[in-house]
């Protein structure tokens, strides 16, 4: 049996009175893509950003290989790469600079992180700018210091909030075979409302909407569920369109 | 972990102008009061030999110049305190931080200790502009350690107060303008008081800079210090630990 590297149980969160996120459970093992699909709005950025622990989840439990995210954040977070919505850089500092900031940050010991930032780089496509200042990037290069900065400790687990935006098509197909390669060893987590792009890299998908999980399973399961429905398209144009009508 | 915070954001200061335009804006002002200083000193000094117990050149001159200092520092910590949360917040930077195996209480402490890092560097030049005076005469250097160790104290009451504003917005300049504000006002809040013992000289940053300006290390006053710069970072803690929380 393969290790379970992502649990999450009952999660919920509320922003003020209005609920983003309701009861979602999931589960997630170790070498997985898991491809978290919904409408703008629909809870998926809320929904990392609590397996990220960057905000607290109102109900619900999160364990990252075993480990409680809440209780033990620390030791959980390092297993954790996490590409936010929009990159967190620091336009200031250089591409190399930076991925030295963040191998870091993540408790590399000094005399590896020489080789953990050339590794990222060179996975990212990003040996050749590496003593170009980040605000000086373009959106693509950006983009990929984003995924850089999440894969540069090597986690376990890694959590990508639409990696894919911003980039021209053959960037796009490259990110999608480092996503790809990446499931091998890591575990990942990723949202997009790109349906083609869930197809092309995910085992397994979550559809969400208005903040309830509505559908999770691979993509045999999807068909075999829904077999009236000639593709993932229409399979999500109903059940978001479902849900808005209850 | 704490270092690593701290070096960033050090580096990050000094990578734009921002830094190197303060730093040199405020020794340029502090260079002025200080050679001010020495022309009164040299003007008055026929007379102070007339004097039985005359004040000494560190008295005079240094005195003074770290008083002027305090008042600069006053004005320049809000604009260096503004970004340390307030624009990681906007750039939406802050995750990078959060996303990893750091506690908050290390990003404050990290933080804390980059901006004081710089603000020494700052003390630190108007030591050395009072050293300089050893070129024509002897130093009273228990004074002039006072009023260094009472303005890092200060500086630090400063930044723990602009670290907390910061981490209350995601706006630099409204953090710039509450901070400025809000240590003006804790700097000049005894004016109103009638006599010595009013509880608005006990809040009053300047009331408790002073013994330490005169060359006095009264225990009361540095504790005053600690006092107020734990009670900020620990509310910067919270303030960011909240925004987990609440989003």
């Amino acid at each position: 049996m393969t290790k379970i590297t992502v649990s999450a149980k009952d999660l919920s969160h509320r922003y003020g009175a209005r609920c983003a996120v309701r009861n979602i459970g999931f589960e997630l093992r170790q070498g997985e893509v898991l491809g978290l699909l919904g409408p703008n709005g629909a809870g998926k950025t809320t929904t990392l950003q609590m397996l990220a622990g960057c905000l607290a989840p109102s109900t619900g439990t999160i364990e990252i290989c075993g480990i409680d995210l809440l209780e033990r954040p620390l030791e959980a977070k390092a297993l954790l790469g996490y590409l936010p919505e929009t990159p967190p850089l620091y336009r200031e500092l250089t591409v190399d600079e930076y991925l030295r900031l963040a191998a870091r940050l993540h408790r590399i010991p000094k005399n590896e992180i020489a080789d953990a930032v050339n590794k990222a780089k060179q996975r990212c496509g990003l040996s050749e700018v590496g003593k170009r200042l980040i605000g000086n990037l373009s959106k693509g290069y950006q983009q990929r210091m984003g995924i850089a900065q999440a894969i540069v400790h090597n986690p376990r687990v890694v959590i990508l909030d639409e990696p894919t935006v911003g980039l021209d098509p053959i960037q796009i197909r490259e990110i999608r075979s480092l996503i790809r390669e990446m499931g091998g060893e890591h575990s990942v987590i990723l949202s997009t409302h790109i349906l083609p792009e869930v197809e092309s890299v995910c085992d397994r998908i979550q559809i969400m909407n208005q903040g309830k999980l509505v559908f999770g399973g691979d993509m045999a399961e999807l068909k075999q569920t829904y077999p009236e429905q000639v593709n993932l398209e229409e399979v999500f144009i109903r059940l978001t369109q479902q849900e808005d009508k209850t | 972990m704490i270092f690593t915070i701290a070096a960033k954001e050090l580096k990050i200061l000094f990578s734009g102008p921002m830094a190197w335009i303060i730093l040199a804006v405020l020794e340029i002002i502090l260079a002025w009061f200080f050679l001010n200083q020495v022309d009164a000193f040299l003007a008055i000094q026929p007379q102070l030999t007339a004097l039985a117990n005359p004040p000494g050149v560190t008295e005079l001159i240094v005195t003074p110049l770290f008083g002027n200092a305090a008042i600069i520092l006053l004005m320049a910590v809000p604009l260096l305190s503004m970004r340390l949360i307030a624009e990681e917040r906007r750039n939406q930077t802050l995750n990078l931080l959060l996303s990893a195996p750091v506690s908050v209480s290390e990003i404050i402490l990290g933080k804390f200790l980059g901006l004081m890092a710089f603000l020494c560097l700052f003390i630190g030049l108007a030591a050395l502009m009072s050293l300089s005076l050893y070129a024509g005469a002897t130093l009273d250097l228990g004074l002039l350690a006072g009023n260094i160790v009472g303005l890092a104290l200060l500086a630090a009451s400063f930044a723990a107060l602009g670290l907390f504003i910061s981490s209350l917005t995601a706006h630099p300049i409204i953090a710039a303008i509450g901070s400025f504000g809000a240590l003006l006002g804790l700097w000049i809040i005894n004016m109103s008081a009638h006599d010595a013992d009013s509880w608005l000289n006990t809040l009053s940053l300047m009331k408790h800079f002073e013994s330490f300006n005169r060359g006095i290390i009264a225990s009361a006053d540095a504790a005053y210090f600690l006092l107020f710069i734990a009670l900020f970072l620990v509310l910067a803690v919270r303030r960011l630990d909240n925004d987990r929380t609440h989003g």
